[in-house]
């Protein structure tokens, strides 16, 4: 698909020269914060005060790390960060899972087992994806009380699965809808029932598009703000939650290192995911905007 | 008739197990996202301040919200930021995806550079940038110590800039995306076209601004209704870059509904912010979609 334009500044080697440079100007602007954080999470309280924020550390220091790790004031409790980094964990691996697994299905039905109506559900489950979840908060609230998960891991769980399910059926729906219907009326044929046609035909072959939903969910439901800060309490609070806490107490000296170093620690899982395949979180940005 | 009837219902059965399969989604969807909706749209219409109560009073909290000077504040907030927002990374991601099109060397180093931030907690972001625009410690006092000495930058301080350091950082974040969304249209167009323009003897920044940005036509729609979306609901970004300061002077629907909800204990009020919010994104989105479901058929 890719066209073999002639580059449209190949003349000119000034012109050529300002287009990189415009390019690496640009790539430092989106690396800088991150620069500026990691120089900074690696300084001591002095250095920073008195010291130029661009500059390399003097006197190289971990301590701000260990500190929003597992010692650093959060709300009233010293306990770092790192109980939050569980919740976190506890909370993403199941939705992401459960929402995943339903997508997938959600997608296969949609496709290939169509029934009248079926563009209207998937209609309603699309609409879902946009929604702003000021709209849901007071209720949500309401129901996670009356069934006893306010307040917990178990509750963010739920509420993540039921705003992910948008996605990950228009994800799965728009991979199988690819997928040629000769081979699963062959299946059908051979009598294969709804179960065997999935598992033998269909999921082998959905590796990618579970990456994909996979990447997406994970960064989603690992960035959250929103729904944290509303239906957690303090034992469950996720991870973006616990850092806006460290980072805005207003009580005692502001350790701007250790706000830096939980700041990485808190960017550094869905950073990881990045690097390692970034191609995949592309694919899923892209299939969440632009038609499969 | 007698042993046809297990045969029967098994074929109903059969018949029935897609959907059912379907229908535990579909429930969850329609109570919680659409049984929501009716239940805050409700709300709205009633007294309700710190605890929901159920006693209808018409359209008072729709009148209460219009005549807060905080809510007006929020709307004119949310279209500096929005119109803001979108036309910079539209244009920004434009342009940067147009010169990586140019064969760049190193290009598999930059566009995953430019892109990054998207991965990114807003809580994050705005902690980064809130320190970056802090005139005692960031940018203005770099330029002060490199020598720069009337360098002044304090407009995360100033009730008027405020909200252009909301779309500084929020441009940082988003405009790699849109950067990639452009970068894939344009290396969709079909090569046949921009040889016969070529052939024709179209100059190269004609066969931009002629040929193919205005084949970029989906992706400007697609830019804009993300972006758009994003806007109306962002919430996290301004909670940790500036927290609505200083005084409300970035004070945004979303924050808005949130305090009045939750700390001001006019729950009524809140309710009625967030259909309007609900209204503002519907009437971007329905349009987009039921184009996009009808097209694709």
């Amino acid at each position: 698909m890719s066209h073999s334009s002639q580059p449209a500044f190949s003349s000119g080697r000034l012109l050529r020269a300002c287009l990189y440079a415009v390019l690496i100007l640009f790539a430092v602007y989106y690396l800088l914060p991150l620069f500026v954080m990691l120089v900074n999470s690696v300084k001591t309280l002095d250095e920073i005060r008195g010291g130029n924020m661009m500059s390399l550390p003097k006197n190289f220091t971990f301590e701000p790390w260990l500190t929003a790790w597992s010692s650093a004031q959060i709300g009233v409790e010293p306990t770092g960060l790192s109980p939050y980094f569980i919740n976190s964990i506890l909370m993403v691996v199941p939705a992401v899972t459960i929402s995943t697994f339903l997508g997938a299905l959600n997608g296969y039905v949609l496709t290939k087992w169509r029934f009248p109506g079926d563009k209207v559900v998937f209609g309603l489950m699309l609409f879902a994806c946009f929604i702003p979840f000021q709209i849901v908060l007071i209720p949500m609230a309401r129901v996670l009380g009356a069934i006893g998960l306010a307040g917990t891991t178990s509750g963010l769980v739920l509420v993540h699965v039921v705003y992910g399910l948008g996605f990950t059926t228009l994800f799965f729906r728009n991979y199988y809808a690819a997928f040629p219907d000769e081979l699963i009326k062959a299946a059908k044929m051979d009598g294969a029932g709804f179960w065997r046609t999935f598992t033998r035909i269909l999921l082998p072959s959905s590796g990618p598009i579970i990456v994909v939903t996979v990447i997406w969910q994970f960064t989603n439901i690992w960035n959250d703000f929103l729904f944290g800060a509303s239906f957690a309490d303090f034992d469950s609070m996720p991870m973006t939650v616990a850092l806006n806490n460290l980072v805005s107490s207003s009580t005692g000296v502001k350790e701007y290192n250790v706000h830096f170093a939980g700041a990485v620690l808190a960017a550094l899982p869905t950073l990881i995911v990045y690097v390692v395949s970034g191609r995949y979180f592309v694919r899923g940005l892209m299939a969440g905007a632009v038609k499969g | 008739m007698q042993h046809s009837l297990p045969g029967k219902a098994e074929a109903t059965l059969r018949e029935i197990l897609p959907r059912l399969v379907l229908s535990p989604s579909l429930f969850l969807i329609l109570l919680f996202v659409y049984g929501f909706i009716l239940y805050t749209g409700y709300l709205s219409l009633t007294d309700s301040r710190m605890l929901p109560s159920y006693d209808l009073q018409g359209l008072e909290n729709y009148a209460r919200l219009w005549g807060q000077r905080n809510w007006i504040t929020a709307l004119q907030n949310l279209a500096i930021f929005g119109i803001l927002y979108i036309l910079i990374c539209s244009l920004l991601g434009l342009v940067l995806a147009i010169f990586l099109d140019q064969k760049i060397r190193g290009e598999g180093i930059l566009r995953p550079i430019y892109l990054y931030p998207m991965a990114l907690s807003f809580i994050v972001t705005g902690t980064a940038w809130k320190w970056f625009l802090d005139p005692g410690l960031g940018l203005e006092n770099t330029m002060h110590l490199w020598g720069w000495e009337s360098f002044s930058f304090d407009w995360i301080k100033d009730r008027n800039m405020a909200i252009y350091t909301v779309v500084i950082a929020a441009v940082w974040q988003s405009s790699g995306f849109v950067m990639a969304m452009f970068l894939a249209g344009l290396r969709g167009i079909d090569s046949e076209i921009l040889k016969a323009a070529q052939m024709d003897g179209a100059g190269r920044w004609s066969l931009y601004t002629r040929i193919m940005i205005p084949q970029l036509r989906p992706v400007f729609l697609s830019a804009f209704v993300v972006l758009a979306h994003l806007a109306i609901k962002a919430y996290d970004l301004v909670i940790a870059l500036t927290n609505g300061g200083p005084g409300r002077a970035t004070e945004l629907p979303a924050t808005f509904m949130y305090s009045y909800t939750f700390t001001r204990n006019q729950m009524g009020v809140g309710a009625s912010s967030a259909v309007i919010m609900l209204a503002m994104i519907a009437s971007i989105i329905v349009p987009y979609l039921y184009a996009e479901l009808r097209e694709r058929r």
